[in-house]
C-alpha cells in the first residue's frame, strides 16, 4: 500500500519519468550525458534555495525573500572581491554568515512579534534588495583567479556532459537537507511545527529556536545559492534573480510538498526542479515553442498539485469530522 | 451623520499626519514642491506627480484593502494587470476602439478576479496560495497575448487614459479618485461594507447569521481583478504599449503594503478604502522624496522595507498587547476604560 | 481507598479568577496511586480550568499542589510532563504528519552519532507499545490508525514521559464500543502499574465501568466526591446536574397551544444524531435535555441547517420546506444562538450595533442597506427591551460581558421577528442577573406565539419554561416529558437511564 502521503511524491517522480520519457522520445538527444548535466548546472541555484524553501514551507511558513539574498550576496561578493583583498573564501563565509542571520532574524520576528511569514519576509525581501542596490546598481564582474580555479573543476563523463562542481553542489545541499530533515531532532521539529505549531507546542518542541533555525537555513542556503550564481554567471547583479522566490516555492509545490506545512520530502523537491529544468529544456530544443509556456505550464502544474493535496487532505478529515460536525464546516 | 464623519475623519488620522510629514520631507528637500502650473492644457508639478504615479497601486490597493477585510491575500494583481495591458494592447492593434479594448481589458480582469475567488470561496484553498498559481502563471499568459514582444500601439483613445488629462488633470488622477471615492461610498451605503467586514472577522458566526459568505468572498476577488486590469491598462497606456515581463511587477507587494500602511490589519476585520488610498499615496510621497532628494534611488527599498518593519511591530498583536497592558497598569486605567458592564446606561435616555 | 496511603497528587484550595468570574474556587482535588478518578461536571463547571492549573497551562491563583509529597507549580505543559503528569487530550494531541514511532519519541528520541536512529527507534516504540496491547507498525503514519490506536498511542508517550499522573480529557468521546474497551483494557493496565489516572469524560456508563472514584464539579466548586461503588448514576447525575432537585410544582395550567407550526421528521447525519423527529406549535417552548455530546446541540444545528442533515424533512406548516444551510433557515424564519457564543455567534471585533442588525441586514441582501438611524433605533429599542448594558452602541461586542454578549445575540435575531427561534444554551457563563432575564424573556416570547426550541443543561430552568421536554441520550431520542411529567427529577432518570417515577 502507498501511504498516502507518499502520493504526491509518487505523482512527482511519475510526471518527471513520464516527461522526460516523452520528450526523449521526441528528441532522443534529451537523454544525453549533456542535457543531464546542464540540467543540473544551470538549476544548481535554484536547487539550493528551492532547499530552504522547503524547510521553511515544511514548517507552514513561506519566505519570499530568498530570490533578493540571492541578488544581495552576488553583488555583496562581487563588490568585496572587487575592493578588497581577500580571498573568496573568507568571502564565502562571511556571506554564509550575514545571510544566516539575515534569516534568524526575520525568524525570530515571525515567531516573537506572530506576525504572518509572508509580509515579515516581504519586508526582509524589500530589504535585501534594497541593500544589494545600495551596493551597487551596475553588475560587477568578478574577476578571480580563485573563481576561474572553481569554474573548472568538473567531471567529464563519456560522452561528453560536464558535471560541474556547483551541480554537486546542490546534490550534496539536497542529501545533506534529507539528513537533516529525516535523522535529526531539528528535522523532526521541522516537520512538527508543520502539522500544528499548537500541537508542537504541548508535545514540547521548541517553537522559538525551530522557527528562527528554519528560517536561518533557508537564509543561509539562499547564500550559498547567491554563491552559486556568482560562480554561474561570474557577476553580481542587483536586478538578477527577481522572482526567483516564485520559481522555488513552484519546485516545492511541485515536488509534492503541502503548501500549508506538514507533509513533503526534500527529494520531491529536487524532482520539482528537475521538472521545471526539463519544461525550459523542451522549450529549447523545440525552438518554435516560445519560453512564457514556461510560465503557464508551472502555473498549471501548481494548479494541479495544489487541487491533488486540497483533495488528499480532504479525503483524510473528512472522514474524522463526522465524529464531531462542527458548525464552522460548511 | 456628523459623528460618522468625526469617526471616519479620527480612522484615517494617522495616515494623513503620515502623509503630512512625507509631503513637509518633500517640501524640505525641495522648496517648490507644492507649486502647480498650468502649461499648454495640463497641470504640472511634484504634488501632479506623486498623484499620477500613485495611481496603479491606488487602484490596486481599493480591491486588495476589500480581499484583506474578508482575512484574504490577492498576490496575483500584478499578473493580472500584466494581463489586462496585453489584452487592451493587443484589441487595439487588431484595429479594435479603445472602449471594446477597455472593456476587454477589464472582462480579462473580472475573468482572473473570478477565478481566484472560486478557488477560494469553492474550493476553500488558502487565498495566499490561491492566488500564487495566477501570480505564476499570469505573466506567462500576457506573455501569450503579446507573443512576448513589448506590444505598442497608437490608439489615441486608449493613451489618453494613461497619459492623457480630463480638464487639465492627468486621467489616471481623475479615475483612482473616482473610482476610490465611488468604492469608498458604495461600501458604506450598501451593507456590503458591514458584510465583508463580518466574514472577516469571523465567517462562522456570519454565516450562522446568513450571511453568503461564498458569494462575497468570489465578489471582493472579482472587484480586485477588475482593479487590477483598470490599472494595467493605465500602466500600458502611459507607456504606450504593453510590456507581459514588467507591467504591474511587485505592484502586489506595494498594494498590501499600502493597505497595511492604511491601518487595516491582515487578519480581517474593520477597514477603510480611504485609508488605503492614502497608503498609496504615502509610498509614492516616499518615492517622490527619494528621487527628489537626490538621494540614489536604491534606498527606495530599504526604506520601504524599513516602514514595513515599522508598522508590523505596531500591528503586532504581541505589542498591542504589552502597550495595553502597560496602560492596565497605569493609575488612570480606570478612568479612560470602565468595565462595560459597570457604566450606567447612557442610551437610555 | 481511605487517606491512609499518601496521595499521589493533591490539590488543595485552589483558585483561579478571570476578570469578572470566579473559574475554580478552593477546589480539592485528591489522587492515589493505583486509582482512576473521574472529573465530572458539565460545561463551564471548571474541570478544564482544573486541569490547566495541573498542567501548568495556567497559573493558579491560590492553593497548594503536590506531587508525591513535593510542592509543584508547573508553569508550562512540558514542565509538568517532566514532574511526571501527562495529558491526553479528546483531541489527539499527537501530530497526525508523523508516523506512530516519531510521536511517541518526538523531542527524546534515541540518536547515535548525533543522528537519529530511526530503526530503533522503530524497535522501541514497538516494545512500547506491546505492554499497551498494541500490535503495530510505528513506522506507519499515526493516521493510518484508527482514533482508538492513536489515543493509546499519546497514552502510552504521556506515561512514557511523565509516570505518575495520567490526565485523560474526554478520551472516548469519538471512540465506538470496541475502541472504549480496548482503552479501558488500556487504563486497567496503567492502574496496576499504580499510576493516578483522571478520567473526565461525559458518558456516565463509562465512569461506572472504569472509575473508582468520582470529583463533581459545579460553577468552579467541588460539590461531592464519591466513592462510586455505592452510588447510583442518579446520585452523580443529581450532583452535576440538579441544585435542589425537590419537584417544583409549576403553574402550567392555561397554555393553549398555538398552530402546528414546524415539524421535524427522522433528520439524522451519521455519527452526530440518529433519526430525531419532533413537532413545535406556535407558542410552546420545547426543551432538549441531556448530557454533553447527548445530541442537543447536534439537534439544534440541523433544524438550522448549520450542519446539513444527512436524512429527513423539515415540515413548515404542513409544507415541506428545505433547509441546507443558515441562510435558507434564516429566509423560513428560523433563527438560531449557537451554543459557543464566542466562536459560532458574536462577530467580535464589530459594534454592538453592527452586531445586532447583522441577520437583519443578511437577510434584506447588501443591496438594501438599513439606514443609520434605523439601525440605531433597532439597537437602541433592543438595548432597551433586553437590557443590554454597554457603554456606547460602537463599541466591539468581544468587549461586553456574556451575558450581555448573548442578550445582543438574542436581540440580532428578534429583529429579524423569526417565527421559530433555536436557543442553544442560553445561559451559558452569564451573571445570575441576566439569567433571569432570559429566562424571562423566553416566556414573554412565548406568550407572544413564537415556538421555541431550547437545548440547555440547565435543567430547573428548562424546567420552568418548556411545555415539553425531549431528553437525548448517546445520540439518540430517549424520551418525552410533557405537562406534569416535566421535572427535574424525571429529566434526570431519563437522562440515567432508568425508570421514570411518576409525578409526585
Amino acid at each position: 500500500m502507498i501511504r498516502s502521503h507518499h502520493l504526491p511524491l509518487m505523482v512527482t517522480l511519475a510526471t518527471f519519468v513520464l516527461a522526460y520519457a516523452l520528450c526523449g522520445m521526441q528528441y532522443p538527444s534529451m537523454f544525453s550525458t549533456r542535457v543531464v548535466a546542464n540540467l543540473l548546472t544551470d538549476n544548481a541555484f535554484l536547487g539550493i534555495v528551492a532547499v530552504g524553501m522547503t524547510f521553511v514551507i515544511l514548517s507552514g511558513g513561506i519566505d519570499l525573500s530568498v530570490g533578493s539574498v540571492i541578488a544581495f550576496s552576488g553583488v555583496f561578493l562581487a563588490v568585496i572581491l572587487r575592493d578588497t583583498a581577500i580571498h573568496p573564501l573568507a568571502a564565502f563565509v562571511l556571506v554564509l554568515c550575514i545571510t544566516t542571520a539575515f534569516g534568524a532574524s526575520m525568524g525570530a520576528l515571525i515567531h516573537y512579534l506572530e506576525m504572518p511569514p509572508f509580509i515579515v519576509t516581504l519586508a526582509g525581501m524589500f530589504l535585501a534588495r534594497g541593500a544589494a542596490y545600495v551596493l551597487s546598481t551596475d553588475s560587477v564582474p568578478i574577476d578571480h583567479a580563485f573563481y576561474d580555479v572553481l569554474k573548472d573543476i568538473y567531471w567529464k563523463a563519456p560522452s561528453g556532459g560536464r558535471f560541474r562542481l556547483i551541480g554537486g553542489l546542490m546534490i550534496v545541499t539536497f542529501v545533506v537537507a534529507g539528513l537533516v530533515l529525516h535523522r535529526t531532532r531539528f528535522g523532526q521539529n521541522v516537520y512538527a511545527l508543520g502539522g500544528g505549531a499548537a500541537t508542537a507546542r504541548l508535545m514540547g518542541v521548541p517553537l522559538a529556536g525551530t522557527t528562527i533555525g528554519i528560517y536561518a537555513v533557508s537564509g543561509g542556503l539562499a547564500g550559498l545559492a547567491g554563491i552559486v550564481f556568482s560562480l554561474y554567471t561570474s557577476a553580481g547583479y542587483s536586478l538578477a534573480t527577481v522572482g526567483v522566490e516564485l520559481d522555488a516555492i513552484a519546485a516545492v509545490v511541485i515536488g509534492g510538498t503541502l503548501l500549508s506545512g506538514g507533509y513533503g520530502f526534500v527529494a520531491g523537491t529536487f524532482f520539482g526542479i528537475l521538472i521545471m529544468g526539463l519544461i525550459q529544456t523542451y522549450i529549447v530544443f523545440d525552438g518554435s515553442l516560445s519560453s512564457w509556456w514556461t510560465k503557464i505550464v508551472i502555473g498549471g502544474l501548481l494548479f494541479a498539485f495544489i487541487l491533488l493535496q486540497k483533495g488528499l487532505t480532504w479525503a483524510t478529515t473528512t472522514r474524522r469530522k463526522t465524529a464531531t460536525g462542527f458548525a464552522t464546516q460548511s | 451623520m456628523a459623528s460618522t464623519t468625526t469617526s471616519t475623519f479620527r480612522r484615517i488620522l494617522p495616515q494623513l499626519v503620515i502623509l503630512g510629514c512625507a509631503l513637509m520631507l518633500n517640501v524640505l528637500v525641495f522648496p517648490d514642491f507644492f507649486r502647480i502650473e498650468f502649461q499648454n492644457g495640463r497641470l504640472f508639478g511634484n504634488l501632479i506627480d506623486v498623484l499620477n504615479r500613485g495611481a496603479p497601486v491606488a487602484l490596486l490597493s481599493i480591491g486588495m484593502t476589500l480581499v484583506i477585510a474578508t482575512r484574504g491575500i490577492d498576490l496575483s494583481v500584478g499578473a493580472v494587470m500584466a494581463i489586462a495591458g496585453a489584452t487592451a494592447a493587443s484589441l487595439v492593434v487588431e484595429g479594435h476602439g479603445w472602449v471594446t479594448a477597455l472593456l476587454g481589458a477589464l472582462a480579462v480582469g473580472a475573468i482572473c478576479g473570478a477565478w481566484n475567488g472560486l478557488l477560494v470561496a469553492i474550493l476553500r484553498i488558502q487565498p495566499i496560495v490561491a492566488t500564487l498559481v495566477l501570480m505564476v502563471a499570469g505573466r506567462g499568459i500576457a506573455q501569450l497575448i503579446t507573443e512576448g514582444t513589448i506590444l505598442t500601439f497608437l490608439n489615441p483613445g486608449l493613451i489618453r487614459l494613461g497619459a492623457g488629462t480630463i480638464m487639465g488633470v492627468p486621467t489616471p488622477i481623475i479615475l483612482w479618485i473616482v473610482l476610490g471615492a465611488f468604492a469608498a461610498f458604495a461600501v458604506r451605503r450598501t451593507a456590503l461594507g458591514l458584510l465583508i467586514e463580518s466574514i472577516g472577522v469571523n465567517q462562522a458566526s456570519s454565516r450562522l447569521a446568513g450571511i453568503n459568505a461564498r458569494v462575497l468572498l468570489i465578489s471582493v476577488y472579482l472587484v480586485s481583478g477588475l482593479c487590477a486590469a483598470l490599472a494595467g491598462v493605465i500602466v500600458a497606456a502611459d507607456i504606450k504599449g504593453a510590456d507581459a515581463n514588467n507591467a504591474g511587477l511587485w505592484l502586489e507587494l506595494d498594494a498590501i503594503l499600502a493597505v497595511v500602511i492604511g491601518g487595516n490589519s491582515l487578519l480581517g476585520g474593520r477597514f477603510s478604502i480611504v485609508a488605503s488610498l492614502l497608503g498609496a499615496l504615502i509610498i509614492q510621497s516616499v518615492n517622490s522624496v527619494i528621487l527628489l532628494s537626490g538621494m540614489p534611488p536604491e534606498f527606495n527599498l530599504v526604506i520601504k522595507a524599513l516602514l514595513i518593519l515599522a508598522i508590523l511591530v505596531i500591528q503586532s498583536p504581541k505589542v498591542g498587547h504589552a502597550v495595553y497592558m502597560l496602560r492596565a497598569a497605569g493609575p488612570k486605567a480606570f478612568d479612560t476604560r470602565p468595565a462595560p458592564a459597570a457604566r450606567p446606561q447612557k442610551e437610555q435616555s | 481507598m481511605t487517606d491512609d496511603p499518601r496521595p499521589m497528587l493533591h490539590a488543595r484550595g485552589v483558585s483561579k479568577f478571570f476578570p469578572g468570574a470566579v473559574a475554580l474556587d478552593d477546589v480539592e482535588l485528591k489522587l492515589y496511586p493505583g486509582e482512576v478518578h473521574a472529573l465530572l461536571g458539565e460545561n463551564g463547571a471548571g474541570k478544564s480550568t482544573l486541569i490547566k492549573c495541573l498542567t501548568g497551562v495556567y497559573r493558579r491563583d491560590g492553593g497548594v499542589i503536590t506531587l508525591d509529597g513535593a510542592d509543584i507549580a508547573p508553569h508550562s505543559t512540558l514542565d509538568s510532563q517532566k514532574l511526571g503528569i501527562g495529558t491526553v487530550y479528546q483531541e489527539v494531541n499527537l501530530l497526525p504528519n508523523l508516523t506512530v514511532a516519531e510521536n511517541l519519541f518526538l523531542g527524546r528520541q534515541p540518536t547515535r552519532l548525533g543522528l537519529l536512529a530511526r530503526r530503533r527507534m522503530v524497535t522501541e516504540a514497538r516494545e512500547v507499545l506491546a505492554d499497551y496491547g498494541l500490535d503495530i507498525d510505528p513506522a506507519e503514519p499515526l493516521t493510518s490508525y484508527s482514533v482508538a490506536v492513536q489515543q493509546v498511542v499519546a497514552i502510552a508517550r504521556a506515561v512514557e514521559m511523565s509516570g505518575k499522573v495520567l490526565i485523560l480529557d474526554e478520551p472516548t468521546a469519538s471512540l465506538d464500543r470496541d475502541e472504549v474497551q480496548l482503552l479501558f483494557s488500556v487504563i486497567r493496565t496503567l492502574k496496576a502499574r499504580g499510576l493516578a489516572v483522571v478520567f473526565i469524560t461525559h458518558f456516565l456508563d463509562q465512569v461506572f465501568d472504569i472509575s473508582d472514584r468520582a470529583t463533581i464539579l459545579r460553577n468552579g466548586r467541588v460539590v461531592g466526591t464519591r466513592l462510586l461503588d455505592g452510588v447510583s448514576q442518579t446520585d452523580i447525575v443529581t450532583l452535576m446536574l440538579g441544585r435542589q432537585l425537590e419537584a417544583r410544582v409549576h403553574d402550567r395550567a392555561p397554555r393553549t397551544l398555538g398552530d402546528l407550526l414546524i415539524e421535524v421528521d427522522g433528520l439524522a447525519k451519521s455519527g452526530m444524531l440518529d433519526p430525531a423527529s419532533l413537532r413545535i406549535h406556535k407558542g410552546e417552548v420545547v426543551g432538549l435535555a441531556g448530557l454533553l455530546g447527548s445530541g442537543r446541540t447536534e439537534t439544534a444545528n440541523l433544524i438550522f441547517g448549520a450542519v446539513p442533515a444527512d436524512q429527513g424533512r423539515i415540515l413548515r406548516e404542513g409544507h415541506e420546506i428545505r433547509v441546507t444551510n443558515p441562510r435558507e433557515a434564516v429566509a423560513q424564519g428560523f433563527a438560531l444562538c449557537p451554543e459557543d457564543r464566542k466562536t459560532d455567534g458574536i462577530v467580535g471585533d464589530l459594534s454592538v450595533r453592527d452586531n445586532i442588525v447583522l441577520a437583519l441586514q443578511a437577510r434584506q441582501g447588501w443591496w438594501r442597506p438599513i439606514p443609520r438611524a434605523k439601525v440605531t433605533e433597532i439597537a437602541e429599542h433592543y438595548v432597551k427591551a433586553l437590557d443590554i448594558r454597554l457603554a456606547s452602541l460602537d463599541m466591539p461586542i468581544r468587549l461586553l460581558s456574556g451575558g450581555n454578549q448573548q442578550k445582543a445575540l438574542l436581540a440580532r435575531w428578534l429583529a429579524t421577528a423569526p417565527d421559530f427561534l433555536i436557543l442553544d444554551e442560553p445561559t451559558r457563563g452569564i451573571d445570575v442577573g441576566a439569567h433571569a432575564e432570559i429566562i424571562a424573556l423566553i416566556e414573554s416570547l412565548r406568550e407572544q406565539g413564537m415556538a421555541l426550541l431550547v437545548a440547555s443543561s440547565e435543567l430547573e430552568e428548562l424546567v420552568a419554561y418548556s411545555t415539553r421536554v425531549i431528553v437525548l441520550r448517546d445520540r439518540r431520542q430517549v424520551s418525552e416529558l410533557t405537562g406534569d411529567a416535566i421535572s427535574t427529577s424525571n429529566i434526570i432518570h431519563a437522562i440515567a437511564d432508568e425508570p421514570i417515577q411518576e409525578a409526585s
